[in-house]
């Protein structure tokens, strides 16, 4: 019992140290904006360009699955035209959110922790701390705000992508007629139920995904085991982060019938 | 003499291992002092503490008047600037070139304007003979172009404290003879205050004005340079011709060796 407590109180600890390490990260003004603006956009690139790709490819093919098995079910009773408002009310609300933030814990959450643990490996953040400049606020800052603005875009990206890559499947292979599959989705989708807390979802995930993984990656053992493992946490922990915070996300703007 | 750095009975302890037991230094102003001593014994650690990266468990460290353990941050950081330090591995920043590399401490710490600070890193660059490798990632360089860079980036804003980790491992006679020469002339021209953490035991002990033995956690000798080549300090005399036997351990602390091969704990 005594163990449990003191497990408890150490991840207890674990999370507040980790909140003043994340308010020190974004409270520290920049000295230059320019400068700080700069950081942020490059970041931007290698956070959110980058994973583009990857988003778009698997947003295509979530999209042609869901509407692949929206057909085969919603035929039974007739109703194959309602494939539209299947397909966009399950990406916005659930799969765009969800499934971005996983794939974003997998690729640029891991690359953010890996990269931010070589930097300590190889004594650069003591470089920057020796030089006088907060790492804090010239490392961490620029690549936390960075992911938190883009995991949101990246979402509806996928969203969008998926409702196209359904519709291509839906309308132009199995034959659902287009005006139907459009006007289906418009009288059922909400702007801000539906699509509004898509990215509320997205935003929260974000910050978990990406708070998660700078911290791994500033406090890991500056070894290459060290790393390896931090990376790993990153991406488990993230990615039970996001499935946790989604259910009570859900129960709290839908649960209410 | 008046003293830059003083330490005072420290002691740090890594795990339950005694680093430093009760040391106290001084190192002087305007000098080179070089710190020696077997690898392992503590050399960087001593550099990290008079930096206030880490903190003694005992003791105190003053850098120019300021108590570093127990300085607030932003004093920590304010003394930093007047401090340059060339870690033993470098450290470049690895998303910056060579140039950025340099000229990010006057780009943070000044308000010069970019012709000014571009003019500033050429002559840093060029003193450490790396003018034509400005546009190269420190992933082009190799490891005593490495080494040369970190130190035009450690004396950009000409510091009143530098601080080398084994500046001359891995360069050639002819970089390490320009190294010795621009270590000289920055503490004679500038005035500044250097500490140098060297294997090499003549080269250190041809540029220091002072010099610091440090043994198992201790200070052996501390003295001038001729004063140590003239010491009878059997510890001394064996680190300065590097014989493997004699007080000095070579070994990391272990248990006993026969009893170790034959499996006996
Ligand atoms: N992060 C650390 N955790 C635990 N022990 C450490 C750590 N860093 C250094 N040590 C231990 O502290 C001792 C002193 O290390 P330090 O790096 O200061 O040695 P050094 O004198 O600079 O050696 P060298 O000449 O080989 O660079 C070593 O015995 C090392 O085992
Ligand atoms: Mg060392």
């Amino acid at each position: 019992m005594k163990t449990l407590y003191s497990a408890i109180y150490r991840h207890i600890e674990t999370v507040g140290q980790a909140g003043v390490f994340l308010f020190q990260a974004i409270c520290r003004l920049p000295v230059r904006y320019d400068e700080a603006l700069k950081l942020y956009f490059r970041q931007i690139y290698s956070v959110g360009v980058l994973s583009l790709i990857i988003i778009i490819v698997s947003g295509a093919f979530i999209g042609m699955v869901l509407a692949l098995q929206g057909y085969s079910i919603l035929t039974r009773y007739g109703s194959e035209s309602a494939v539209g408002q299947l397909l966009s009310l399950t990406l916005l609300r659930e799969l765009g959110p969800v499934v971005t933030g996983l794939l974003f814990a997998g690729r640029a959450g891991s690359a953010l922790t890996a990269e931010i643990g070589l930097m300590k490996t190889t004594e650069q953040l003591s470089s920057y701390e020796m030089m006088g400049i907060d790492p804090l606020r010239r490392v961490v800052a620029p690549r936390f705000l960075a992911g938190v603005t883009c995991m949101p875009i990246l979402a509806v990206i996928f969203s969008a992508v998926g409702i196209w890559a359904g519709m291509l499947v839906s309308v132009h292979w199995l034959g659902v007629y287009e005006g139907s599959f459009w006007s289906s989705m418009q009288q059922s989708v909400y702007f801000d139920t539906d699509v509004m807390n898509g990215v509320i979802k997205s935003l929260v995930f974000a910050v978990a995904v990406v708070w998660i993984a700078v911290y791994q990656g500033y406090i890991c053992q500056p070894t290459s085991e060290g790393i390896g493992r931090a990376t790993t946490r990153t991406v488990v922990l993230g990615s039970l982060a996001i499935l946790g915070l989604d259910f009570l996300l859900t129960a709290a703007m839908f649960g209410d019938f | 003499m008046e003293v830059y750095v003083d330490v005072k009975n420290l002691s740090f302890y890594r795990a339950d291992r005694a680093i430093y037991k009760d040391i106290t230094l001084q190192i002087p102003k305007g000098k080179i002092t070089a710190v020696m001593g077997p690898s392992g014994v503590g050399k960087t650690t001593l550099l990290r503490l008079i930096g206030g990266q880490i903190a003694p468990h005992s003791g105190s460290v003053t850098v120019a008047g300021l108590d570093m353990s127990r300085a607030s941050r932003k004093e920590l950081f304010d003394a930093r600037r007047k401090m340059g330090m060339l870690f033993q591995s470098g450290a470049l920043f690895s998303d910056m070139s060579v140039f950025e590399n340099v000229a990010l401490p006057l780009q943070e710490h000044t308000e010069f304007d970019d012709v000014m600070i571009r003019d500033i890193v050429l002559m840093k660059l060029q003193s450490v003979g790396l003018r034509g490798a400005a546009h190269l990632m420190p992933a082009e360089l190799s490891g005593g172009m490495a080494r040369r860079a970190a130190l035009a980036r450690a004396i950009a804003l000409d510091p009143d404290l530098v601080m080398y980790d084994e500046p001359f491992a891995g360069q050639d006679p002819i970089s390490k003879g320009v190294l010795v020469e621009l270590i000289k002339r920055l503490n004679h021209a500038a005035n500044i205050t250097s500490v140098l953490v060297s294997h090499d035991v003549e080269d250190s002990l041809s540029i220091a004005d002072h010099v610091c033995l440090l043994s198992d956690g201790r200070v052996i000798l501390s003295g001038t340079a001729d004063e140590i080549r003239q010491s009878k300090d059997p510890r001394v005399v064996q680190f300065l011709q590097g014989h493997a036997d004699g007080p000095v351990g070579f070994h990391y602390p272990a248990q006993d060796y026969d009893k170790q091969l034959l499996g006996m704990n």
